[in-house]
């Protein structure tokens, strides 16, 4: 199985957003996870979505995508030639023992501090996947209180644009 | 000129060319109603007893002619009852227009007495749904329900809209004619020359079509490119009526209860060639097991079916008339002897098999029992090649599935992908106001029971409609099933009820009769048809009677059963 990334728009209008991820759940399709937001034109969102499947299953949600009304384009990005990013904010316990270490962390993955108390730290970290999965796994060791993470978001290399036709 | 949405809702439907349309009044489609009883000389609503038997009666509608059927319901109840009538006719591609009522804007998502969200519930079992918030969208969001619904694939779409779209008041412009469909998409050239050469290099082709043939009006295409490589066509349950059953060429449905030769002939061919059909579990069994001796060449309107069920070995998206008009052309004129020959040995064992199923089943054979091929047999002598059957859901669906020789496309209207007991009444009633045809509906006892009060709609529309009820006082599809695999453990499946069909058809205004021979049934028959209103046969069918052969689920033509001791 591998996983897949797809760029989907579609129409900016109630309900577009349950169609899509509606589509998923209801033919047994697993989503890893899923970005909404607006794109360079008003009418339209553009949802990011990573799966795992196998090609016939790739084929099958792309298909069932581009039956649903509000779906103006579906394309599956080729992670070599992708951008994909995601954010990731992170609180963990500040202690003084611990503090030097965290910093250091932070300094080598290119996080930032974004908020300092005397018991907490809010790091924020932008990156590909295995990145932010990598300093979550290192973090653990000093006590994560919370995190949340965007889920992906992917735009292609080069001058291809996924646009409406 | 600026009019209420209300009347915006039924000018548009009239613009549309909806001449009639089925529903059930109530608090929040109030002004429709009040617009529709001010436009009746324009537009007829039929109304039906229950809502699920309107949204039926728009399928029936949309089969029968073609055309999209409307239904209209309240908030709340009205619209959650169509939800069966809809899943149904999404399963089956259907073109419908489903148009609820909802509570006025202010008042959605506060729980509101008869509020439900009817496009939350219905995504799933739509091609797609709106809910109009803004009265200047209305006329145009209804153009573009029409446009879906019968657009490619045809499917059901529903609009939901608030009271208080209904009375505000907005322009309105008609169109001089109904929304054009969305362009077709043609099958490239080059796959179709790909497929013309398989055709032309296999030696037992086998032609499995579906009911794409019929919504795409493919018939005549299908019987020419059949007749030119000398091609038997067996069929799912949908395609029934694509072809006059007794062309030669057709073997009949395939699949679960499909005909012996239909199914095994698609097992010893070397080619499959779909057409408009989906490969529901019901036609292919194991799928493991399923396409080990053949290739399969796919041609469907849409593309999402292509390699969805059944990985193919062409998949050609593409108008199916357009496709097979131009295969046509691009495949040898020829005969195969020895396939031919060997159909014929397969129908032989065919025909041998159901003898002595049926010699094993009954244990009076005497000439006069009524059995259910024998009560299709005597009814379809009476019934013109217009006529249109309906069923309803079980074992009588799939003995009238086998045996009614079908003539013309839109004659046979069935729940073939929901399977919905309870179907045919509505769905008669909404045939015949659509084409204008004596309809005879072949039901069960269990099936009938569940929607009867639309007798009520029959009378009062006073529908030529003969109702013949295979009454064996059982569920004799699932008994079926627990006689086979489940010990004969009879879990709830015993009606015995002590309804009396002949009293109630009395009841609701209609004629009825209960039969127990074949003698009794031509005489009622004779009757029912010359009748020219509602007739309710009864007939008597023994309890044990099974639909065979039997593929069963999850099985394959290795494991079909053809009699059982």
């Amino acid at each position: 199985m591998n996983q897949y990334v797809i760029g989907v728009i579609v129409s900016n209008v109630t309900g577009v957003l349950s169609r899509v991820s509606g589509m998923f759940t209801r033919r047994g399709f697993n989503i890893d996870c899923l970005t909404v937001g607006e794109t360079e034109s008003a009418g339209f969102s553009r949802i990011t979505v990573a799966f795992h499947g196998d090609d016939e299953v790739k084929e099958r949600i792309l298909k069932q995508l581009e039956k649903l009304h509000d779906v103006k384009e579906v394309e599956v990005l080729e992670k070599n030639d992708t951008v994909i990013r995601e954010l990731l904010l992170l609180k963990v316990r500040n202690s003084p023992s611990t503090r030097q270490d965290i910093m250091a962390a932070v300094e080598i993955f290119r996080s930032k501090i974004v908020d300092y108390s005397t018991t907490a730290l809010v790091c924020e970290l932008t990156g590909e996947t295995s990145k932010i999965d990598a300093f979550i796994e290192l973090m653990k060791t000093y006590g994560i209180m919370e995190m949340c993470r965007t889920g992906m978001v992917a735009i292609e290399r080069g001058q291809n644009c996924l646009k409406t036709r | 000129m600026k009019i209420s949405g209300a009347k915006i809702v039924v000018e548009t439907l009239i613009e549309q060319g909806c001449d009639t349309i089925f529903g059930y009044p109530g608090g929040q489609v109030i002004n429709l109603f009040d617009e529709l009883y001010l436009s009746r000389d324009r537009i007829t609503h039929i109304l039906t007893a229950h809502e699920q038997g309107a949204a039926h009666a728009a399928d029936g509608y949309a089969r029968a002619t073609g055309k999209v059927g409307v239904v209209i319901a309240t908030s709340g109840p009205g619209a959650t009852n169509l939800v069966t009538g809809i899943a149904n006719a999404h399963l089956d591609s259907v073109p419908m227009v489903a148009i609820t009522g909802n509570v006025p804007c202010s008042l959605i998502g506060r729980d509101s007495f008869q509020e439900v969200d009817i496009v939350g519930i219905t995504m799933p079992i739509t091609k797609h749904n709106f809910i109009v918030k803004d009265v200047r969208e209305l006329a145009e969001v209804l153009r573009t329900a029409f446009k879906i619904a019968k657009s490619g694939r045809p499917g059901p779409v529903l609009v939901d809209i608030p009271k208080d779209v209904q009375t505000a008041v907005w322009d309105f412009e008609p169109k001089p004619d109904p929304i054009r469909p969305y362009p077709l998409r043609f099958a490239s050239e080059g796959k179709l020359r790909k497929a013309a050469e398989m055709i032309n290099n296999v030696e037992r082709p086998y032609i499995y079509f579906g009911g794409g043939i019929i919504s795409g009006k493919a018939s005549k295409e299908l019987i020419n490119f059949s007749e030119k490589a000398d091609i038997p066509m067996g069929c799912s349950l949908m395609g029934l009526s694509a072809v006059p059953s007794e062309h030669p060429n057709f073997l009949g449905m395939n699949g679960m209860h499909g005909h012996y030769a239909s199914s095994v002939a698609q097992d010893e061919s070397d080619l499959v060639i779909a057409l408009g059909a989906r490969f529901s579990e019901r036609a292919t069994g194991k799928k493991e097991r399923f396409n080990r001796n053949f290739k399969i060449i796919h041609i469907d309107t849409d593309n999402a079916e292509l390699n969805k069920n059944i990985i193919s070995d062409l998949a050609i998206e593409g108008d199916i008339k357009d496709a097979l008009y131009r295969l046509i052309s691009m495949i040898d004129e020829k005969k195969r002897p020895e396939w031919t020959a060997r159909i014929k040995i397969l129908r032989y064992e065919e025909k041998s098999r159901t003898e002595n199923a049926l010699k094993l089943s009954h244990k009076d054979n005497s000439e006069n029992k009524l059995t259910p091929y024998s009560i299709i047999d005597i009814i379809s002598s009476h019934t013109a090649e217009d006529d249109i059957i309906v069923t309803d859901v079980g074992q009588h669906q799939m003995w009238t599935a086998q045996r009614y020789p079908f003539k013309k496309p839109r004659t046979f209207l069935t729940s073939g992908g929901l399977g919905t007991m309870g179907y045919g009444m509505g769905a008669a009633i909404g045939a015949y106001k659509g084409a204008g045809k004596r309809t005879v509906l072949f039901t069960g006892d269990g099936s009938f029971g569940m929607n009867l009060t639309e007798l009520a709609t029959a009378v009062t529309e006073n529908i030529p409609l003969v109702i013949i009820i295979m009454n064996n006082g059982v569920l004799g599809m699932v008994r079926q099933m627990q006689t086979l695999f489940c010990d004969k453990h009879y879990s709830n499946t015993t009606l015995n009820r002590k309804t009396d069909f002949v009293k109630v058809a009395e009841a609701f205004g209609a004629k009825g009769k209960k039969v127990f021979t074949r003698q009794e049934l031509e005489t009622a028959a004779e009757e029912a048809f010359s009748c020219g209103g509602i007739y309710v046969i009864d007939c008597a069918v023994d309890c044990d009677e099974f639909v065979l052969p039997m593929i069963p689920s999850g099985g394959s033509v290795d494991s079909i059963i053809t009699e059982v001791k």
